[in-house]
């Protein structure tokens, strides 16, 4: 085999990848240690990042990409997936996560924006997931290359209620374009923002190309799989974990919960014991200025 | 009507679910096996790709793992792909963990993620014995064959390293053939079912 006719970084292993995460929880660490505990618990990948939401929430200030050097341990520690995130249009932390041999970027609104376009995506080599809210800001996060799709949720509150929003937003605008003619296919996508070939394909799919994650709240077994049984492919869970009492024992419900979601005597039976989850804030109570989701668009 | 069980713990079912569909041509059933009893029902299964890591651990957790093997030893046709090869096979090279303990279903030894990390994921047409023309072939953090024991057939290769073998019942591959829309891999799978 020639080396010359390897083909690298296309649509196909960018998605490709995503697709193997399904039915997989990927949990946010900030340490080699906490991203042992998590493959040990049996987590898909690991996202690393400077401090988990919920205490970015409290410090303030400018969220950027993790350091360098603790990405690197990360990867050093294990086995499965290293994603890391970076900031909304931040392109040249996405650079250095690529350099890093990070698996795939996570542009996410947890980090302080650093420009109102987000990153062209397709000029990566690597994967990224993007956050949406709502079907428009979906398309136009796979317009620019994600490969993969995670609803925005409010990061750092593990209160899931605007996680099973977006969710439900998405899916209920894709289960509306059932049947219509393109006419009014274009129509949706002048008034949604988004490329008409894409709602085009999420009208003959009845779902989104790239997989889809919950994301942005998560922080029990039942949450998890609520998530799930709404038509999510996977779950990730940010403070969820390493914001409760005892991290290696939720990591492993919630890994649990994901694959048995609609069973209720499982999910009975691992959500015992477990210790207190995060304490969380509820969402409502967050001025619409504070709220992580209404960064990007 | 056979009956084909794909794994349904984690990773890619829902591709494999199709492309034997696909490749069936309505002569075959694709089931999603997630419990114990569901394998003795199938006439052959399909180990997806995912995280191998989490897949062992949840076939464990599920009590799956036994019921696999003896499936395995009874003849049934198994299409291992990406994570179902490492749990196939019966080492891990160089393996500095214990998560992932390989089923040792198949005489080869394999290493993990052996052309690095996803920037390093390719596609590549492959020549593949038994086929006519070269089969665009995905590979995602994919594993490698690094030794082949006896028995076992060796059926494509990238320069020097193993991606695709043959033993007996088992079809094992470092790429993802449900990933594309070429049948031809799922068509020789479905094939060793009439043998």
């Amino acid at each position: 085999m020639e080396l010359e006719n390897l083909r690298f970084g296309t649509e196909l292993l960018k998605r490709g990848f995503a697709k193997m995460q399904k039915g997989g929880v990927i949990m946010d660490v900030t340490t080699p240690e906490q991203a042992v505990i998590a493959q040990e618990a049996g987590a898909v990948a690991v996202m690393a990042l400077h401090a988990v939401p919920a205490d970015i929430r409290k410090m303030g200030g400018v969220a950027r990409m993790a350091d360098p050097a603790i990405i690197e341990a990360i990867i050093e520690a294990v086995t499965i997936p290293v994603m890391a995130k970076a900031r909304i249009g931040h392109f040249v932390e996405a650079q250095v996560l690529e350099a890093l041999g990070v698996d795939m970027v996570d542009e996410s609104e947890v980090l302080t924006p650093a420009d109102e376009f987000h990153i062209e995506k397709t000029k990566f080599t690597i994967p990224f997931v993007c956050g949406a809210r709502n079907l428009g800001e979906a398309c136009r996060r796979i317009k620019e290359g994600a490969a993969m799709i995670r609803t925005k949720g409010e990061a750092g509150t593990g209160d899931v209620s605007q996680a099973v929003l977006h969710m439900r937003m998405i899916q209920g605008q894709i289960r509306s374009l059932k049947g219509m003619d393109d006419l009014q296919l274009m129509k949706v996508a002048r008034e949604i923002e988004a490329d008409l070939d894409l709602v085009k394909e999420c009208a003959s799919m009845q779902r989104l190309p790239v997989v889809n994650f919950a994301a942005g709240g998560v922080a029990t077994p039942a949450d998890a799989a609520l998530m799930m049984q709404l038509g999510a492919d996977g779950v990730f869970v940010g403070s969820g974990i390493f914001k409760s009492e005892n991290p290696a024992a939720m990591a492993g419900a919630i890994v649990e919960a994901v694959h048995h979601y609609d069973d209720a005597s499982l999910l009975a039976k691992v959500s015992k014991g477990l210790g207190a989850a995060m304490k969380g804030l509820d969402a409502s109570t967050i001025p619409e200025t504070e709220a992580l989701q209404n960064r990007g668009w | 009507m056979a009956k084909i069980g794909v794994l349904a713990l984690q990773g890619d079912v829902s591709e494999h679910v199709l492309a034997l569909e696909r490749a069936g041509e309505g002569k075959i059933q694709a089931i999603l096996v997630r419990k114990s009893g569901q394998m003795e029902e199938c006439d052959a299964l399909v180990l997806p790709g995912g995280e191998s890591t989490t897949i062992c651990r949840q076939l464990e957790s599920s009590g799956l793992t036994d019921e696999l093997k003896a499936a395995s030893l009874s003849g049934k046709p198994i299409l291992a792909t990406c994570a179902g090869l490492v749990l196939v096979s019966k080492e891990i090279m160089g393996n500095r963990e214990s998560l992932v303990k390989p089923l040792g279903l198949m005489n080869i030894k394999i290493s993990r993620n052996a052309f690095g990390p996803q920037k390093e994921s390719f596609e590549a047409d492959l020549q593949v014995k038994g086929l006519d023309r070269p089969y665009r072939a995905v590979f995602i953090r994919a594993p490698a064959i690094g030794e082949v024991g006896r028995g076992v057939e060796v059926l494509a290769s990238i320069g020097d390293t193993v991606v695709a073998a043959r033993q007996g019942n088992l079809l094992a591959l470092a790429f993802h053939p449900e990933l594309t829309q070429d049948p031809r891999i799922h068509q020789i799978f479905l094939k060793m079912l009439e043998a």
